[in-house]
């Protein structure tokens, strides 16, 4: 990928500015990222970030509640924010002449958002309504995102459920809002990310005028969340109201994907020689030539690569008929894992992975929503936007033999494994 | 909280500033998007193609859209299974072969199919569009069904569908698409496990020969790419695709008429849906571009009044939505929400009577000019990308439009009035006008929805 034309800046208040022009298109994106996720939550207030999230729509200093929504769409724009284990991000895409009202926008609630209980009870009920719908109402509800890390992990920030319970979200309270405000909210702990139709000058003036006055606060110390790696085979079980087929979900720990990045990515290849497409191993023996599974996946993080700091996790995910016992499955996933060192990928085999990721990252990078959101995540994780353009070339300088070390790190006797069993079998 | 600093100010503090509340930038001057070079045109075969040149990254979409109505009783069946085993092999490439040839340019073919169409869909690093293109016409002519490919496939679908059964929105969909239109093919959208079983290799085979047909399917292709040189390279790649008469048409669908809600029991659900429709127009009707502005004032977006009253008012909802269906030359308007189910019958409740409002109590100025740039922005930001533009392009094209649509939409937006909203919200959203369905928990909802009125207990028929 050609190297993106990036300015990078800090304002004095701490915010971190990263610019991206391109004109190809009459529309900005805008984003903010703000460097604390659901790890960050603590104990008793599980769903508390996510919750956060919903609280910094409903309005600040100069925008009644409902008036970001209204300006943004007025505007012809979308917009939208979403929780991940490590940061939170706002962001919006407008026609460009609309730049400085989302600028101004994202502004107003770093500086003073409008925390009311009225607000906080209300979307209390609206973030119970997102769980329903995505959680509780459905089979395979949380599959495997929320309901793996308790198996894999040991201790609270990782192993907790980031959506929430509702007993910890009806407690939540006003004082718990502005704490959390108060701490991680600060342009310190923040960057803000422009992509798409504007000049660098002009960009550069507005955010000076709109967030350049946001008070500095202290950046709050970030704290380690790693942990041992399981000494053993951790084994869960899960019962699904909804579900009619068994799951089986396979978490491993991966290497660190800030400071060893380029094994992070010896395991995304091995994600695709194991499950990416009819060709991958998995698929062709699991699901074809056995066949054990219906339907599998191999891949990096809870949500995908590329959004969390130490410790991730790497998982395999299966849907399966109740005849197939886990283990078999297992038994098999093993068995090619082995395979891979006896028979490493060929140039060819690797080529199949790194021509559809080098596309993969074309097709992100071509979307506005994401182009934007990729250079503020890389910022704010690798204090490097610029990764983002190399990561192809990276991914195609993996070798057959990280590929192989990083199959023999998935060892069977550190994983865990999460059954999910239909609560109505035969049904 | 233990984990936040020791002190901080209290809500109120953070919530204001000495300066005060500061004005909202108003809008600077917007740049209309570049002319992009297109061809428009129908290959000897009788396939019509749209190519675009969209040349911000070195990728390639393409999109081909094949009617694939049949009345036969297993047709839906035979139709998924054939979806689900069209790229499993040729007489020149097996599975495995197929699938690597396309990874190793970056791409991917999808395929899927509903009761009025089979959709192919593929994507590409640009320099592999020559690679792209030969699969799809190896598949669309010489596509082998093996036998032992069928078996498993359709193993895997009967798996597959017995989880999408379970899934609420499936199940609301099947139960509204049978009360509002019967038995008309377009409500079997998913078949059923025990005709899955009986599907054939030969039926599979037989059925790609009657209707996997280029005259009356359209390509769409967007991307980094020459459109007059494409045309040419599809005349000759796919010149050996035809085959006698026409893709199959969707029989039309009978005009919607208001009636009761379906109340559609399921035992122990946490959340109901509701799911609501009423007859409107397609954008080939002149009053569509007023039709869409009056529908995002209700409900096609945030700032609507469906959503601020019930999401954001009242919390009933994760998200409340109005949004159009266009089934061949005919649309519909569908309003959808998942609520808990003891605020189920007043969600119904309030959406009924944002019906009635918005005819009675007719948008603003400021709620059109506010739907209308919305239209018109989130036009330009949605075709921004290579998958937005023929996403767009793919839709417009089974009604027999084109990339002039596109272009003129803006224009046709821009000349909607205030009159024109309120006339499309009597015209097309009185609450009499809608039927629909209501799934969920009876013991909990029963009572409430009975006592509201309006609304029929039972199973579709």
């Amino acid at each position: 990928m050609a190297a993106p034309d990036l300015t990078r800046y800090t304002l004095d208040n701490g915010l971190r500015v990263v610019l991206a022009p391109d004109p190809t298109a009459p529309v900005v994106g805008v984003s903010v990222h703000y460097d604390v996720g659901f790890r960050s939550e603590p104990e008793g207030r599980t769903g508390f970030a996510h919750l956060f999230e919903h609280l910094m729509f409903q309005g600040s200093e100069s925008l009644e509640k409902l008036a970001h929504f209204r300006y943004v769409q007025s505007s012809g724009g979308t917009f939208n924010g979403s929780t991940h284990p490590d940061y939170t991000d706002y962001f919006e895409v407008l026609p460009a002449a609309a730049l400085e009202r989302a600028l101004f926008l994202e502004a107003d609630r770093m500086r003073a958002p409008k925390l009311t209980a009225e607000n906080l009870a209300n979307q209390i009920d609206v973030v119970k309504e997102e769980i329903r719908l995505n959680v509780l109402n459905r089979p395979y509800g949380g599959f495997p995102w929320i309901l793996l890390p308790p198996v894999l992990y040991k201790t609270f920030p990782n192993a907790h459920n980031g959506y929430g319970d509702f007993t910890d979200l009806e407690q939540a309270s006003l004082e718990d809002c502005a704490a959390f405000f108060d701490t991680y909210y600060a342009p310190a702990n923040a960057v803000v990310t422009v992509a798409g139709d504007f000049t660098v000058d002009r960009a550069r003036e507005l955010i000076e005028r709109h967030f350049g006055d946001v008070p500095a606060r202290p950046k709050p110390p970030r704290p380690s969340f790693a942990e041992p790696l399981p000494a053993g085979e951790l084994r869960g079980e899960h019962l699904d109201p909804h579900a009619p087929l068994p799951a089986l979900a396979v978490g491993y720990r991966m290497p660190d994907p800030i400071n060893d990045l380029d094994g992070y990515l010896a395991n995304l290849v091995l994600g695709g020689v194991l499950g990416d497409g009819d060709g991958a191993r998995l698929q062709q023996r699991l699901v074809h030539r056995e066949p054990l599974v219906t339907d599998l996946g191999a891949g990096a993080g809870l949500f995908g690569p590329f959004e969390a700091r130490d410790p991730d996790v790497f998982t395999i995910t299966a849907i399966h008929t109740p005849e197939v016992e886990p283990d078999r499955i297992l038994g098999a996933l093993d068995e090619e894992l082995e395979k891979l060192a006896a028979a490493p990928p060929d140039e060819q085999e690797l080529a199949r992975v790194t021509a559809r990721w080098a596309a993969g990252l074309h097709s992100e990078h071509d979307r506005l929503v994401s182009r934007t959101l990729a250079f503020g995540s890389f910022e704010l994780l690798y204090d490097d936007p610029a990764l983002v353009a190399t990561l192809a070339d990276r991914i195609a300088a993996v070798t057959s033999d990280d590929v192989v070390a990083a199959a023999k790190a998935l060892r069977p006797d550190s994983r865990a494994v999460l059954v999910v069993k239909p609560e109505q079998e035969g049904k | 909280m233990s984990v936040t600093s020791s002190t901080h100010r209290t809500a109120e503090e953070i919530g204001r500033t000495a300066r005060g509340p500061r004005p909202v930038p108003e809008l600077g001057e917007q740049r209309a998007a570049a002319d992009l070079s297109h061809v428009d045109t129908v290959l000897a075969n009788g396939l019509r193609v749209l190519a675009v040149r969209k040349a911000t990254v070195p990728l390639v979409e393409v999109r081909l859209w094949i009617p694939f109505a049949g009345d036969d009783e297993l047709h839906p069946a035979t139709a998924e299974v054939l979806a689900e085993t069209l790229l499993t092999g040729t007489a020149k490439r097996d599975r495995v072969a197929i699938d690597t040839e396309l990874a190793l340019i970056g791409g991917e073919i999808g395929v899927g199919v509903d009761p009025e169409r089979l959709s192919i869909s593929g994507n590409a690093l640009a320099s592999g569009l020559p690679t792209l293109l030969d699969v799809f016409a190896d598949t669309l002519t010489g596509a082998s069904y093996v036998d032992t490919e069928v078996a498993r496939e359709s193993e895997r679908l009967v798996e597959r569908l017995a989880v999408a059964r379970t899934q609420p929105r499936t199940i609301a969909r099947e139960a509204l698409q049978k009360h509002r239109y019967g038995s008309h093919p377009a409500t079997r959208e998913v078949p059923h496990a025990e005709d899955i079983v009986k599907v054939t290799p030969e039926g599979v085979r037989a059925l790609h020969t009657a209707s996997v047909l280029p005259r009356g399917a359209t390509m769409v292709i967007v991307g980094d790419i020459d459109p007059d040189k494409v045309i040419g390279d599809l005349e000759r790649v796919l010149g050996g695709w035809a085959g006698d008469g026409s893709a199959k048409v969707l029989a039309p669908l009978p005009e919607l008429a208001g009636g009761d809600v379906l109340f559609v029991p399921r035992p122990g659900a946490v959340q109901s849906q509701i799911r609501l429709s009423a007859q409107t127009v397609p954008r080939t009707d002149p009053r569509y571009a007023a039709l869409q502005v009056t529908n995002f004032v209700f409900g096609g977006y945030f700032s609507s009044r469906l959503v601020e009253n019930i999401r954001e008012d009242k919390g009933y909802t994760y998200g409340a939505h109005s949004g159009f269906e266009f089934t061949g030359s005919s649309a519909v308007v569908n309003v959808d929400a998942d609520t808990a189910s003891d605020v189920t019958a007043a969600a119904l409740l309030e959406t009924r009577y944002e019906f009635g409002r918005l005819g009675l109590v007719p948008p603003t100025e400021s709620e059109v000019e506010s739907a209308r740039q919305y239209a018109i922005g989130s036009l330009v930001t949605s075709t921004a990308s290579q998958t937005g533009l023929a996403g767009q392009l793919t839709a417009l094209a089974s009604t027999g439009l084109g990339f002039d649509w596109v272009a003129a939409h803006p224009e046709r937006l821009a000349a909607v009035t205030v009159d024109d909203v309120a006339q499309a919200a009597l015209d097309f959203f009185a609450p009499g006008r809608f039927t629909g369905v209501v799934v969920g928990d009876a013991e909990l909802l029963g009572p409430k929805l009975t006592a509201l009125g309006g609304v029929t207990v039972g199973e579709p028929s």
